[in-house]
Formats: C-alpha cells, structure tokens, sequence
C-alpha cells in the first residue's frame, strides 16, 4: 500500500459523515490519491461534486473500510483524476457538464451529458442561458486505417431498449474499435433531488434504473439511517434482503434468456419468460407492486409479508428452480449456443481490476467482490451468499455467474422466508443533528449502486450522489466489444446489460 | 433439452386468458380516432417502442407482453425493429431535452396513418422528474398522442388493455 492511503486513514476524519471515514484534504494529497488509483492501490467507488468540493470515494483491501476523500474547488477548478485513473474520466466529464467545475488537465474536453439541448451550461453550477446545439454535433475519436468503415446506431435501437449512441469501426466484419455516447436519458436527478424531503427524494432515486428499484431504494434508505445514526429493526431488515434477492432472480433470469435469444436460441428465452413471470406475480401479490418500486423507505419497508405470502413466494421457488435447472441443462449442453457464448466479448481481470468492475462483469474476470459479503450490511451481515467466481471473462463466463447467483440467492430466500423475525418493520426518524452526512454502497442485481448524501437541517436532501455500477461497466464494454464481430454485438451488450438510465441520471 | 420438451407436453397453458379491452382506452380512442383515416390493417398493429428517457421500468413490463404468460403477438399486435415498419410508436417518458430531435425523427420516419401510445406516467404526465431543466416532460408536448397508458409502471395487463383496444378500433372501419 502507498503511503499516502495509509497516512489518510490515520487522520482524524470529518464529524459527521457515515458509517466510513471522509477526509478533505489538499490539492497535493489529492493527486497522490488519484495516483494510487491509476497504480492499482484502491478501487475508485465514486467521484462526485459537491457546491465547493469534490468527493471521491475509495475501497482498498488494505483499510479497514472505505473512505472519502474530498478536495475543495478552487476557482472553478481541481486537479483531474482522470489524467491518473482513466476510469474517472466519464465521472468527472459528467462534473463538468452539470457543475461547470473544470477538472484541471482532463485529457478529455469533450462534453457527455450535455448534448447542448437543455438551453442552458452548468445547469447545477452557474446555470449560464447557452444556445440550442445540434445534437449530431460531437467529436468521436479518429479512426485511421485501410479498408475501415464506420457504423452508427442509435440513439433509438431496434429492440425494446434503453437510448444510446454506439459508433463502430470494423474493418469488414470485425470490430475495431466501439465508442460510446451516452446521455439521451439524462433527466436531471442530482437537480431534482437538492432540497426535496425523503419521501420524494426516495420516489426519484426509486426511478433512477427500474430494473435496480430495489437497490437504489435500499442504498438511498441506508445512506440516511447512516446520517441519523439509526437502525432498522431486524423483520424490516431481512424483508429488505428478500425483495433484493427476488430483483436479482427476476433480473437474471430475464438477461440469462435474452443472451440465449440474441445467440437465436429462443427455447431458453421462452423459459426464462415464464420462470421471471412467476417471480414478478409473486413479488407484485406479495408487495403490492410487481418491480416492488417504493416498498424499501428510510426506516424500514412499506409493505409487510403474511405468512400467506411468505409461503406463496417459497412455492413459487419450489416450482421455478427445478425448472430453472432443466433451462440451466440446456444451456450447458448446447453447442451450438455454446459456440456463441465461449470466446466472446472477452473482459481481460487487468481491466476488470483496474476499473474496479462489480457486479456478474466482475465477477466473471476474476474480480472477487460483492458489496453483500466484502461491504456486509444487513440482513447480509449473519448471511453471506455464495459468491461465484470465474476468471474467463468472456460472456458464457457472465452467463454462469448469473446462473450461480440465482441459485444463491434462492437459497438466501429459503432460509429468510421460513423463520422471519417477528416485529415492527419501521422507525420513526429522528431530526437531523446539524448536517449530516451518510454513504451506502448495495449490491444490486448489476453490481454495487453507491448513494451518498448530505442531509440539510431541516431534514431535507441537501446533495445527493447516486453511482450506477455501469458508470463502470459501460468503458469496459467497449473493450470486450474489440476484436469480435459486429453481429455478436448484442450477445456482449446483453451480457454485460448496462443501464442507460442509471447511467445518464 | 428432452426434459424441458417433456416438461411443455405436461404442463398446462402458460398464457393468460385474455383481458377485455380498456373501457379508458375505448373511450380515449373512440375520442381520438373518430376523425382519423381508417386503413385495412385486418386486425393487425406492427409497433415500434421508442424509449424517450424512461427509468427502463416501463420496457421491462413492455417486455413482459411480448413473453409466453401474455404473448401479444395472439391479437395481431408485434414488435419491429425500424419505424418504417411501423403502425404505432409504444413511447415511454418523460421525453428528455436530449432524446426530443431522435423522437421526432422517429416519429416523421413512421408513415400515416399512424398512432402513438404514450406509456407510464412519466409518457403520459411527466410523473417524478416533472421541473428538470433536463426533461420536456409527457410525450403530448412533442409528438401527437392517440392513448396514454397509465402506471409506474403499467402493468402488463394494463398494457394489453390498452393495446387490444386500440387494434380493434384501429381495424373497426375495415370490418363494416
């Protein structure tokens, strides 16, 4: 470990902030952090802006828990750290446009999520009237070479997905290289959030990702307890682990069919419809709402199980996992769809590593973390899941995680549902002390969601930060993407499944 | 693969009976088409989903009616890939400030007659991201909207409703 993560963390910290340490340190020592990212010495967890500071949230396996380091902008501007660790790039591209901080020496002025049509710079910094830019307007990286061509696609894509600009080059069939643009979802999240109450920011941070409603509630509802200093009480907290894993299942398994309908292997895709639909019913009979959207609150949960209800989502797991096995079968022992799969859109660990990949993208290169065991928070914290690890990197490799979790969690819902704790499923909150600060990282279905927040002393939002794990997900995609050819395109897009929205804010 | 062969010939229907079409809906859409053209389709709607900045919770249950338990594809109604194929466009919201030029584009390659379906509240109002600098807001303040379909999101039944009812007033003409 460099001596710089290990002289931080001997610091006396900023009062108030939660459950993990944060630091504000000086410009010097903020480089020196950047520089042990770029070296490999921690994992950047996030970087956002903050009014007058700018964040950065690190793990590495040498500290005790995670820390924040934060650095004050000085005439609109601090030092970069994607000069130093490329995976803040997007990140801190992201500051710029929103705050209108520059960070000094970016190696990269474009912008990303400003596609010049909000009629306005820095909408949450100086908030300068702009003129309407065209949209097409945007520089993508120079290719040169004989015999290469370009293709666009996107932002409106041929199946029911997400909007986004992907710009391949290929050089006949073969993909050279793939750039991204990204940001046609942008809705102004970190805007609508400052200064709402919990309620309504808890209803916005629900509907960053439908597909990870749960997650980010549970992330956004941890954050606050972490700034009041409170705990759920033990039912409020294994309800929570519950619907968790049952978004987990539903998702898997829609995305282990779809990677079999986009290798022209519809059988599996058909199956794995039916299987997410009985989990879909059984969460939507069981908590009033098929995604269960707005079910986990601050304090708690919203909705409680019956035991009815408890043992209808047992028998549905009882119908659906021998099934799924049969569907797993079939998978295994196809090699035509095999042939698909093995070999394709390889992840190397280098860079899974290097951008500190979560979720199935990292744990099929290799990369052995997941927030529920390596971060644990309840009701994880007494049940650790099996945490599958591959080390191909290719997409069979994020099939078979996928598969893996699924049984896990299955068998984390057996134990939960068959002896839930009895009593209350919500606290009251307490006013805040001062400005309290609270950070929460969960593993979602896709990887760890961060939510960070600063809590005003009227109990509203002051800033809140939410990190999609596919703000990391997505550069690498590009890099799996190299070498393979266009028409297997959607097989690693789907098997990495990013969220656009969760992404774009 | 012989056992999940053998599981389909012993398992019962996986498809759903068929809901009714929307009283909403057939209200809204006896509204909204009663001035309009009326071409032979023969009960049959090819719809093209256009994603103008949703939270993606809308697609996953859009999604859902195109799954074996709903299967849309029974009323004549499917999904395809270029809006040059298109009848209607299945848009979800709120319309962002950076998706309005690619709706619009979508919508002027889509040839008449058509219709547009605004799906969620967010399609249909501008739901929980209503005063973003960043959001236009409901599909209706872009694009001419024929039904709007309401939900956070809409459940798959909701969206049947909705689409049924607009495929039978859509062929309602041919039929007489």
């Amino acid at each position: 470990m460099t001596a710089i993560l290990s002289e931080l963390s001997g610091r006396a910290a900023i009062a108030g902030h939660r459950p993990w340490p944060r630091h504000v340190v000086d410009a010097a020592t903020w480089i020196a952090v950047a520089r042990a990212l770029g070296e490999g010495e921690a994992d950047l967890l996030s970087l956002w802006a903050d009014e007058d500071h700018v964040h950065l949230a690190l793990r590495s396996a040498a500290l005790p828990t995670p820390l924040v380091v934060s650095v004050g902008v000085k005439n609109g501007t601090y030092p970069c750290v994607g000069g130093h660790h490329p995976a803040a790039l997007r990140l801190e591209r992201a500051i710029r446009d929103l705050y209108g901080i520059e960070p000094a020496q970016l190696p990269d002025a474009r912008p990303w999520l400003d596609h010049g049509a909000w009629g306005l710079r820095a909408p949450l910094g100086a908030r300068a009237p702009s003129a309407i830019r065209d949209p097409a307007d945007y520089a993508f990286l120079p290719v040169h070479g004989e015999g290469l061509h370009e293709i666009p696609v996107g932002p409106v894509h041929a199946g029911i997905i997400e909007p986004g600009h992907f710009r391949f080059t290929a050089n006949g069939e073969i993909v050279v290289r793939l750039e991204e643009r990204l940001g046609y979802v942008h809705k102004g999240v970190d805007g609508l959030l400052g200064g709402t109450d919990l309620e309504r920011a808890g209803r916005l941070v629900a509907r960053i990702s439908g597909d990870s409603t749960v997650a980010y509630g549970f992330a956004f509802a941890r954050a606050v307890e972490a700034a009041l200093d409170i705990a759920v009480p033990p039912r409020a907290a294994v309800l929570r682990g519950v619907m968790a894993e049952l978004e987990r299942i539903a998702n898997h398994l829609g995305d282990i069919g779809a990677i079999c309908n986009d290798a022209a292997f519809a059988l599996n895709h058909a199956h794995c419809g039916i299987l997410r639909e009985r989990v879909l019913a059984a969460c939507g009979r069981a908590f009033g709402h098929r995604l269960m959207m707005d079910r986990v609150v601050p304090g708690g949960v919203a909705e409680d199980l019956t035991v009815e209800t408890a043992r209808a989502i047992l028998d549905v797991l009882d119908e659906i996992m021998p099934w799924f096995a049969d569907v797993v079968r079939v998978y295994d022992g196809t090699p035509s769809l095999q042939d698909r799969t093995c070999g394709t859109g390889i992840l190397s660990p280098a860079l899974a590593a290097r951008w500190a990949a979560g979720g199935f993208v990292g744990r099929a290169s290799g990369r052995a973390f997941d927030a529920r065991r390596d971060l644990a928070y309840p009701p994880y914290d007494d049940a650790a899941p099996d945490v599958p690890l591959y080390r191909a990197g290719d997409v069979d490799a994020r099939v078979w995680v996928r598969i893996r979790e699924v049984e896990a969690s299955a068998q984390l819902l057996r134990r939960w549902l068959k002896a839930l704790p009895d009593g209350p499923i919500r606290v009251m909150l307490p006013a805040p002390a001062g400005a309290p600060e609270g950070i929460a990282v969960v593993e979602g279905f896709r990887g760890d969601v961060l939510v960070w927040l600063r809590l005003a002393p009227d109990g509203r939002i002051a800033r809140c930060h939410a990190r999609d794990p596919s703000w990391l997900h997505w550069p690498l995609l590009e890099a799996a993407i190299d070498g393979n050819i266009v028409a297997d395109f959607p097989l690693c897009n789907k098997s990495f499944n990013c969220s656009y929205s969760g992404h774009d804010l | 693969m012989r056992t999940l062969l053998f599981r389909s010939l012993l398992s019962p229907l996986a498809t759903t009976a068929a809901p009714p079409p929307g009283d909403a809906a057939l209200e809204e859409l006896g509204r909204s088409l009663a001035a309009r053209a009326r071409r032979v389709y023969g009960r049959s709607l090819a719809i093209r989903e256009v994603d103008a900045g949703s939270c993606n919770g809308c697609e996953l249950e859009i999604h859902a009616i195109n799954n074996p338990v709903y299967d849309v594809e029974r009323f004549g109604i499917r999904f395809v890939a270029s809006p040059r194929h298109a009848d209607v466009l299945l848009v979800t919201g709120p319309v962002t400030r950076n998706m309005k030029v690619a709706l619009e584009r979508t919508y002027a390659a889509t040839p008449d007659p058509k219709w547009v379906v605004a799906v969620g509240d967010c399609g249909c109002g501008c739901g929980v991201f209503e005063g973003s600098y960043a959001v236009i807001g409901a599909v209706d303040k872009v694009i001419p909207v024929d039904l709007h379909i309401r939900g956070c999101p809409p459940t798959p039944t909701a969206l049947l409703e909705g689409l049924i009812a607009l495929v039978d007033k859509a062929s309602a003409g041919s039929r007489r």
